[in-house]
């Protein structure tokens, strides 16, 4: 990372731009505004050409006319200047960095990083830039991948490193990068059958033990909860260039269905870059509400929380089909919901012998 | 020739009074340990202050509590009253149902002359000690001291000892000291919460305690006017009972039925007492009005009579009753008593406090007060506090049966902005409400004086009393949320905006743009702002109007000002208009874009509590354009005063825009 590439120029440029119209606009004695698309779930539509789903059309005005707007168009100021100095002067920081560089901004100030990072998105939205041509970064997320697949990455010191995530790998795996684009993490080749990318570090660490990466040919990658966008990217690089097919496998609550959605269908979050973050085809093996009763799972009850989340979910676009909307309305009936790790009811094996297989076989992409 | 009848006869003994207060104490109130504290205390300082105000001594009372056992208090009260003479200090404290105010139709503290006899009985009982009692009257060169008990069977006072004594410093007052079984406690229902409460509603009076610790808490004289004194009244006719009628004409020393009627009640004329006399049925210059008896008195009213009495002074229309029997505490000092009191929890707002005119019930004239304190310390999340009180006394128990807590509890709160769950019920919020009852006869739930029964007139008129208060607690409360909006708007304009403009233009490389489009643009109002601060004896007003709107603005304002004490001197901006109850006018021709302008005033000689929030009105221009003050209601009566529209307020073009700020739900729902 040298000399400013073509991406962060474009970044100066669109950044300039939002500047400028804010300045403009009070030049002109009217009240200054940014217009951006809505992130809601209301606002996301089925984008057939990419088979995910994007912002829609709907807008919403940032204005100057009450505080929180104010603040807003406020400390987007303050990050633009933020992000023209650093890369004029060959920086990058973390959005946790960002947050408490923003400790200097006196009135300016994010209460939260929720609030900064959402901030980045709503920038990257506006400029149809990526925050990394921003330079920023998350924080390292440190999702890991075991299977046979061999990539190459530049590591700190510009050097190519070329590593079989099977075998120069540890029982932690391989740690994905916050970036995964091409220039830095490169594809070479892969000897497995599918991904199977899992919600909890108990059960990929349980696929581990079990050998279920070298018995069925599998790259495990652990999503450790909702999934970084790098995780959600580099699986859809293995989909999409590997040309392997991707399984979830989660727990079976509200909170997975969403994030099987954000990796096969496109987070509402982030929902701009949909298509370099999604992978349509993934398929959603369990566990299922209808599991719990085959299985005769052990259970918790729903919560309210829990209850308020299936019912937003009846209502998101991205579940409007029939099996999602049997899935939901049965998990309600059932009022109970099941972990991953609670298939260890029928031994430390279950899982691998039979469950997976059994889930696996009906899509055809499971040969011994 | 003994008769069963005469054998029962012999055993039916006279119970005396005291002996009959002896078996049943928790009439007194005496039930509890706590609480015969606090009502040894409450009976002597009752007295105190009656003492001092009818003899128009501004009142000093001194409460001590030392705990002698575990069990054990000695209680000494000592006023600056005007003393009381040696011959009659034995009766006064030792014998029950003796005092001068049994008989009066008049607002006073005690009422039946149980109180401090019931108490000094009660520590003899707990405690087999004597009360001491030291007095001394003004014009006599030394004080008594008696140490003396109550000789139950017959209901008479027993001296053990007096003798003369030398009252350093002290030109007149009483003292008394007696020992008692109780317990000391802090909180709700304490003698310290008694004093406190005493204090508030007598702000006339300086109040010292001292509490078994030895701590010393005095509540200074908030204001040095003695409440007026009240006069006696005779009883007013209305809801008469049937037997005090009968009790009054036997006792009557009138020599007709007219004048019976004119002179021992109050409010009827010569011409009432004929008509009266007329629906009655009856001669009115008729001599022998006692109660018909046959031996006695076979000429004398009969029964049917004095219904037929009762029926024609329900009949006929009679004036209410006067009300220099009653005597409110009144607005201004109700007020300074909660400020005097509630210093500690800073509250932000006392609503202006509410006496009603008096009205009768059975024949009493009452009349109904309400103060409430809103904010500060107060807890925001607990029931509100209720301060009831009767003739300037604080009622602390049986607060669930009191008509005072039924009338808050059936009034809708949330309309006056406190909580309350389905509109009844005692409110949530960070306030508390006053109430006091004055009246001739309180009527209480019993002798123990701790609730006001619930009369239907007169829970009526605590509820109109409570929702007058509750709309100047609204008015504030409205107040205040429109200030913080219009203070958010400020920050916006006055330090978001120039941060963003100078931002933007440090990036974009140009000069920092004038603001002032945008600033009125976003503002789009006349924001009028106000504050009245009282120091050194006056009043310093100050009304700024800002003109954030994109264009030059006229407008008229209105105010409500005591003219006495407005000051002329050195004013910048006269009013236009100056009307003899106070109603001013200020014509402000041309307020610039983006200007403001100031009317600063004094006001001199006026109490604090005269004047503390600004009454601001507008006419002549759009009201939507302005914050801070009122369009001018109709009964103002503006007359020399061209009122002239202004056209209305440009609507931006307001896109139907969604605020992108407010749709925060998406950030968590993945």
């Amino acid at each position: 990372m040298t000399e400013a590439n073509s991406g962060q120029k474009k970044a100066v440029d669109e950044l300039h731009k939002i500047a400028e119209s804010i300045y403009n606009q009070i030049d002109d004695g009217k009240i200054p505004k940014m217009t951006l698309p809505l992130r809601t779930k209301g606002n996301i539509r089925f984008d057939p050409k990419h088979n995910v789903w994007k912002y829609g059309k709907a807008t919403g005005a940032r204005t100057a006319k009450k505080t929180n707007g104010a603040m807003m168009l406020l400390r987007t100021m303050y990050v633009l200047e933020l992000i023209e100095d650093m890369i004029d002067t060959n920086k990058s920081s973390t959005l946790r960095e960002m947050y408490y560089i923003s400790e200097g901004w006196d009135k300016a100030k994010f209460h939260s990083q929720d609030e900064s990072n959402y901030l980045a998105e709503d920038l990257e939205i506006a400029t149809s830039c990526m925050r990394e041509d921003f330079k920023l970064r998350p924080e390292e997320n440190g999702a890991s991948v075991i299977g046979n697949i061999t990539i190459e990455e530049f590591d700190r010191k510009g050097r190519i490193k070329r590593i079989n995530c099977l075998d120069d790998v540890g029982d932690s795996g391989y740690g994905i990068p916050y970036n995964v684009e091409s220039d830095k993490v490169k594809l070479i080749e892969s000897g497995a059958q599918f991904v199977i990318a899992i919600e909890t570090g108990g059960m990929f660490d349980r696929l581990v033990e079990n050998g279920f990466a070298e018995d069925y040919n599998a790259i495990l990658v652990h999503l450790k909860g909702q999934p970084a966008r790098s995780t959600r990217r580099f699986i859809k690089r293995l989909n999409e260039e590997m040309k392997l097919p991707v399984v979830v496998f989660t727990d079976g609550d509200p909170w997975s269905f969403r994030i099987f959605a954000s990796v096969a269908y496109g987070a509402i979050k982030t929902a701009h870059i949909s298509e370099y973050l999604a992978t349509p085809s993934a398929e959603y093996i369990g566990i299922t509400a209808t599991d719990i009763t085959n299985y005769n799972l052990p259970t918790d009850k729903l919560t309210d929380r829990d209850i308020q989340a299936l019912h937003a979910e009846l209502k998101d676009p991205r579940f409007a089909d029939e099996n999602w909307r049997n899935e939901i309305e049965t998990m309600l009936k059932l009022n109970k919901k099941a972990e991953q790790q609670a298939l260890a009811k029928y031994g430390l094996d279950y899982v691998t012998d039979k469950y997976l297989p059994e889930k696996l076989a009906p899509l055809g992409i499971m040969k011994r | 020739m003994s008769s069963i009848a005469e054998e029962l006869a012999k055993k039916q003994k006279e119970i005396s009074v005291s002996e009959f207060f002896e078996r049943n104490r928790q009439i007194l109130g005496f039930d509890s340990q706590v609480k015969s504290l606090i009502m040894g205390v409450k009976e002597a300082v009752d007295n105190s202050l009656d003492a001092c105000e009818e003899a128009g001594i501004l009142p000093e009372v001194m409460v001590r509590i030392e705990r002698i056992d575990k069990d054990e208090y000695k209680v000494t009260v000592e006023d600056n009253g005007p003393g009381i003479i040696k011959k009659a200090i034995p009766n006064v404290f030792g014998r029950l149902l003796y005092g001068s105010r049994f008989h009066a139709v008049r607002q006073s503290r005690g009422q039946q002359g149980i109180g401090i006899s019931a108490t000094v009985m009660f520590g003899q009982i707990t405690t087999g000690k004597a009360t001491t009692v030291r007095s001394k009257v003004a014009n006599e060169d030394v004080a008594w001291e008696l140490d003396l008990i109550i000789n139950t069977k017959k209901n008479m006072p027993e001296v053990l000892r007096e003798e003369p004594v030398i009252w350093d410093g002290k030109p007149h007052g009483t003292s008394v000291a007696f020992y008692m079984n109780g317990r000391y406690l802090s909180g709700k229902q304490s003698v310290m919460e008694y004093m406190k409460q005493t204090a508030i509603v007598n702000p006339h009076a300086r109040m010292i305690f001292i509490d078994p610790e030895n701590r010393k808490i005095v509540y200074e004289r908030a204001s040095d006017d003695l409440p007026p004194a009240t006069k006696e009244i005779k009883p007013h006719p209305e809801g008469l009972e049937l037997g005090r009628l009968i009790n009054m004409a036997n006792e009557t020393k009138q020599k007709s039925l007219s004048k019976f009627l004119v002179n021992d009640f109050s409010r009827i004329s010569d011409r009432l007492a004929d008509e009266i006399c007329k629906k009655a049925g009856l001669d009115p210059g008729r001599s022998n009005i006692k109660l018909q008896d046959r031996k006695e008195n076979p000429n004398g009213l009969s029964l049917e009579d004095f219904k037929k009495i009762i029926a024609a002074l329900g009949e006929v229309k009679i004036m209410a009753p006067q009300t220099d029997c009653l005597s409110p505490i009144g607005g201004n000092l109700i007020r300074k008593g909660l400020k005097n009191v509630l210093t500690d929890i800073k509250p932000e707002f006392y609503a202006h406090p509410v006496t009603r005119d008096p009205k009768v019930y059975a024949g009493n004239p009452f009349t109904v007060e309400v103060g409430i304190v809103y904010g500060g310390d107060l807890p925001k999340d607990q029931p509100v506090q209720i301060l009831r009180f009767a003739n300037r006394v604080p009622l602390l128990y049986q607060q669930g049966a009191c008509a005072i807590t039924k009338a808050i509890e059936s009034t809708d709160w949330r309309r006056y902005g406190l909580e309350q769950r389905g509109g009844e019920g005692i409110p949530y919020g960070p306030a508390i409400i006053l109430v006091h009852i004055a009246s001739t006869k309180v009527p209480f739930t019993s002798e123990a004086k701790e609730a006001v029964a619930t009369i239907p007139e007169l829970q009526a008129e605590v509820e109109l009393a409570l929702k007058i208060c509750g709309r100047s607690l609204k008015t504030h409360l409205n107040k205040k949320e429109t200030k913080s909006k219009t203070k958010a708007k400020f920050d916006i304009v006055q330090v978001i905006l120039p941060l963003i403009a100078s931002k933007s233009a440090k990036i974009v490389g140009k000069p920092v743009p004038q603001l002032s489009g945008t600033i009125t643009k976003i503002m789009n109002v006349v924001w009028i702002d106000d504050a009245v601060v009282y120091e050194k004896g006056r009043h310093k007003v100050r009304v700024t109007l800002y003109n954030y709107t994109p264009r030059s603005q006229k407008l008229n304002l209105h105010m409500v000002v005591p003219k006495e004490g407005f000051d002329y001197t050195g004013l910048q901006i006269f009013p236009a208009e100056v009307k003899d109850d106070g109603k001013m006018t200020w014509e402000l021709r041309s307020i610039p874009s983006t200007q403001k302008v100031d009317i600063n005033f004094t006001l001199k000689g006026l109490d604090q509590e005269a004047y503390d929030e600004n009454e601001i009105y507008v006419s002549g221009i759009d009201p939507v354009l302005v914050i801070g003050a009122d369009p001018l209601p109709g009964d103002w009566d503006v007359k020399r005063l061209e009122i002239t529209e202004t056209a209305p307020a440009v609507a931006e073009e307001e896109e139907d825009e969604v605020d992108y700020d407010e749709q925060k739900e998406a950030i968590n729902d993945d």
